[in-house]
């Protein structure tokens, strides 16, 4: 599309009318984003407190905690976690983070919110269908807490759910009647969510683009908030099914995961023909691209924020956005990788090893450019670019422990172990979490009309990197030692020598913890005593800085701008400041991508 | 501010590196006859990836100090090269980096997967159930009897489901809580999962393998020390995961003989 075509079609819709038609049943995007980022706080707060208790439970296993008793009184009796409550936990924490808030957060609080600004569009292609994901992500979330309030408890599986575990039922153990169903309810829902939340970002991305807003004059964070909608839609499209066949097998006797003649608890079961196998092919190839929609829109983000703190384009626009491809489409090529030691044929491991190391090379050009684009820029500390930097150190700090993961003979040590939960938890746990810190620190201004206090933001960003890597450093040495992740005490000899090691991680995890209480004040007390919050407070260029903060609710005042630049004109000579916006019709001599320059 | 993020960064890549490099926590001695392999193999990684690793976040590090100082009329730089000599740098170096990890590596996956277990390997079944492990060794006939899972009852010590009246294979088959194994001796682990998924896991012998429910899985290994070493349980299965281990006790094969009779009488 050129700047002459023609306008592009655009949903219009009158203003809202009402409390519930404006806050609650809105089919405005940017209202739909805040609902996302508040669910995900809810969900990242409630995820929190899980692995403080788990971590409790690891080095004080007979002491009561507090108020538990409570909450749970048959799963914690008298306040003290039992080993299935702690399993409850973990796979509470771990369904809670991946889906609630990782891909919450940065891909759909943010991507809803400022996507269509960021290509000139009044909404969404489909409002309607906007509001029902995050609706039915809402009623997901909704069956997910209500397994920690029924019968036996939540389940136990672990967020991987592995059948036959996962699949035949409450014989299996606590929490694997009603909560294990629920589970697979919730997930089943999200995936119907984020089907239409990605098939949404698509088309809006596609369709509703301002005039001269050609595909590559789009912003990065932009482009992997495409990027990833398409990653989502194929990757949710496999789970959907996959947790239809978990609730069939439970529910209505049929075996897709569940193999004849198994024994449990003393009881054989009447099953026959499933594959325990073809869940973890299901879920995994769900599971690894959804690492990727974790981590690409926290690394759009992130490049979005460098680009505007170092006032100079990335060396290269075009091959951040051609190495962001190359992570989605190789994330499809890798879900074995994860079951390396999974029984299934030796030869396959070795063909799923190739493509998971080649992906080394997209991360690292992503990694340089990055790193190399700070050589002779002029940058700008503030709490949004903080957030950015920690980014970019967590994920190469994640990044590097996969090179042992990807080769199976080293898997074979360090599969199941902590070396593994330190590997994720630092590159699409605590890495994607920072883009979300580093997008609201940079985005809050935009978003509520008032500055974040900056001093506060500063001492967040201190103590929460330097807390991220006291807690999940130390989670590879343990792994390299031999401790076996999942494991709700440590009643080894081989291990008790360790517990030290996990006495230091659970202090750690506890402040650095509190420390997001600083971000909690900083974000309520912003919103409402905040400094106000100019119309471009961050000299930056891309369109969401052309309007009002906050924007009205068709964005753009009814006026569609239309687009005359790259979205990163910065470090301009000649300009009035350093910068030019893309909307700027002024014939300054910009600085054109040059490809690989 | 900028200054001291890269000092920070600073110490954390080296307080990073500090335990690695002193080998405070690492892998135990390994005791198998495959395990140099991938030892080997982990070390090489170590090396490549802790390069890596310590010269990004130096180099992170380093830019940060050098251009959060800009004075105000200062023009924008280029890196060297531009990003068409970062992207050659991330091709070539990470792509030789691919092919030598990726291609001479798989040598010691192959040496476990890939080679048959010798005719003289000795066969011992292992059944993973909530929260324990079996093992059962043929008997004098060398021969394993079949399992009827309808008869396994926990209650009766019919761990496997024999039926020892009628099944004349499974006579003299021997069923114990602990994996004895004579030094030097190469083993034929015939793997099944009775209820869930259940993992294999020996440190000292570099082994780890999933029990598959309704799969029959093997390997094959030689311990090389004489020793008592832990068997757990890696794949989350249920309440009692973090409990379910055994142990195997590595022995001479005079010592492996007597304990072979403790548990024939035993049964």
């Amino acid at each position: 599309m050129d700047e002459t075509s023609q306008a592009p079609y655009v949903e219009h819709h009158t203003p809202p009318q009402g409390f519930i038609r404006n806050y609650v049943f809105s089919v405005d995007h940017k209202i739909i984003g805040k609902q996302y980022y508040g669910l995900a706080l809810v969900a990242v707060l409630i995820g929190m407190v899980l692995s403080w208790l788990m971590r409790i439970h690891l080095v004080w296993p007979n002491s009561p905690v507090p108020g538990l008793k409570w909450l749970a009184h048959t799963s914690a009796p008298n306040g003290v976690i039992t080993p299935e409550y702690y399993l409850s936990l973990m796979t509470m924490h771990g369904t809670l983070m991946v889906f609630f808030v990782l891909t919450n957060a940065p891909f759909a609080a943010f991507g809803n919110y400022f996507l269509p600004i960021q290509i000139g569009a009044e909404d969404m292609a489909f409002p309607r269908f906007n509001m029902m994901s995050f609706w039915i992500t809402f009623l997901a979330f909704c069956f997910l807490i209500a397994a920690f309030f029924v019968g036996d408890g939540p389940p136990i599986s672990g967020w991987t759910a592995y059948a036959p575990l996962s699949a035949v039922g409450a014989v299996a153990g606590p929490g694997q009647g009603t909560g294990q169903t629920l589970w697979g309810l919730s997930i089943a829902t999200f995936c119907i969510a984020s089907l239409l939340g990605s098939l949404n970002f698509i088309s809006t991305t596609l369709d509703l683009r301002a005039r001269g807003m050609t595909l590559m004059r789009m912003p990065l964070s932009t482009w992997a908030w495409f990027i990833t909608a398409c990653i989502a839609l194929l990757a949710f499209a496999v789970l959907l099914p996959a947790c239809g066949l978990l609730i069939l097998d439970r529910l209505a006797g049929t075996s897709f995961f569940i193999p004849a003649n198994l024994v449990v608890s003393d009881q054989i079961q009447p099953h026959s023909g499933g594959s325990p196998l073809l869940w973890q092919h299901l879920f995994w190839f769900f599971g690894h691209p959804e690492v990727y929609i974790a981590i690409l829109p926290a690394m759009g983000i992130v490049s979005h924020i460098l680009i505007n703190a170092m006032r100079r384009p990335m060396l290269s626009h075009k091959v951040l956005i051609y190495s962001m491809m190359s992570l989605g489409f190789l994330s499809y090529m890798v879900w074995g990788h994860h079951m390396f030691v999974s029984g299934m044929n030796p030869l396959s491991s070795l063909m799923f090893s190739f493509p998971t190391l080649v992906i080394t090379i997209p991360s690292t050009i992503l990694t340089l450019i990055w790193i190399g684009s700070l050589y002779g820029c002029k940058l700008r500390i503030t709490s949004a670019s903080l957030f950015a930097l920690g980014f970019v150190s967590l994920f190469v700090s994640g990044g590097v422990s996969g090179f042992f993961l990807a080769q199976p003979s080293i898997d074979v040590l360090l599969h199941a172990t902590y070396f593994v939960v330190g590997h994720f938890h630092l590159v699409m746990g605590v890495a994607a979490i920072f883009g979300v810190f580093a997008g609201t620190y940079f985005w809050f201004p935009k978003m509520f009309g008032r500055m974040m206090n900056e001093k506060l933001g500063k001492l967040h960003f201190w103590l929460t990197f330097a807390g991220a890597y006291l807690i999940f450093m130390p989670f590879h040495y343990l792994g390299m030692a031999g401790n076996v992740r999942r494991y709700s005490a440590f009643v080894d000899d081989y291990l008790l020598p360790l517990m030290p090691v996990h006495r230091f991680i659970t202090i750690a995890a506890l402040a650095t913890g509190a420390a997001q209480l600083i971000f909690l004040y900083n974000l309520i007390h912003s919103r409402f005593r905040g400094k106000p919050a100019a119309q471009n407070p961050w000299e930056a260029t891309s369109l969401e800085w052309t309007v009002p903060s906050p924007p009205p609710w068709d964005n753009f005042g009814g006026k569609i701008p239309v687009v005359y630049h790259d979205p990163y004109q910065y470090g301009i000579e000649g300009a009035t400041d350093d910068y030019v916006m893309q909307n700027d019709p002024k014939n300054i001599p910009t600085v054109p991508e040059e490809g690989l320059r | 501010m900028a200054k001291i993020f890269a000092i920070t960064l600073i110490i954390i890549a080296i307080a990073s590196a500090v335990p690695i490099i002193l080998h405070t926590w690492y892998p135990p001695p390994d005791i198998s006859t495959h395990g140099a392999l991938i030892d080997e193999q982990m070390a090489d990684t170590m090396i490549e990836a802790g390069v890596s690793f310590l010269a990004a976040q130096i180099i992170l590090a380093v830019f940060i100090w050098w251009f959060s100082t800009s004075k105000p009329g200062q023009k924008i730089k280029n890196f060297p090269g531009g990003a068409r000599g970062l992207v050659a740098a991330a091709i070539v170096l990470v792509g030789l980096e691919v092919l030598a990890l990726g291609v001479f590596g798989q040598k010691a996956w192959a040496n476990i997967y890939f080679t048959p277990p010798g005719a003289n390997a000795m066969p011992i079944q292992v059944q993973a159930g909530q929260f324990a492990f079996y093992f059962r060794y043929p008997g004098p006939d060398g021969k394993f009897g079949p399992i009827h899972p309808e008869l396994i009852n926990e209650a009766t010590q019919n761990i496997f489901g024999l039926d020892q009246d009628h099944d004349q294979d499974s006579k003299d088959d021997i069923v114990t809580a602990q994996m004895a194994v004579p030094v030097n001796r190469e083993i034929h682990l015939l793997m099944h999962a009775k209820d869930v998924g259940h993992s294999f896991y020996v440190r000292e012998l570099r082994i780890q393998q999933d029990f598959v429910p309704g799969l029959d899985l093997s390997l094959h290994f030689t311990a090389t020390k004489p020793g008592k070493y832990e068997i757990v349980c890696t794949q989350l299965c249920g309440l009692g995961h973090y409990n379910m281990k055994a142990y195997l006790l590595v022995m001479s094969q005079e010592d492996f003989d007597n304990w072979m009779k403790q548990q024939a009488a035993a049964q």
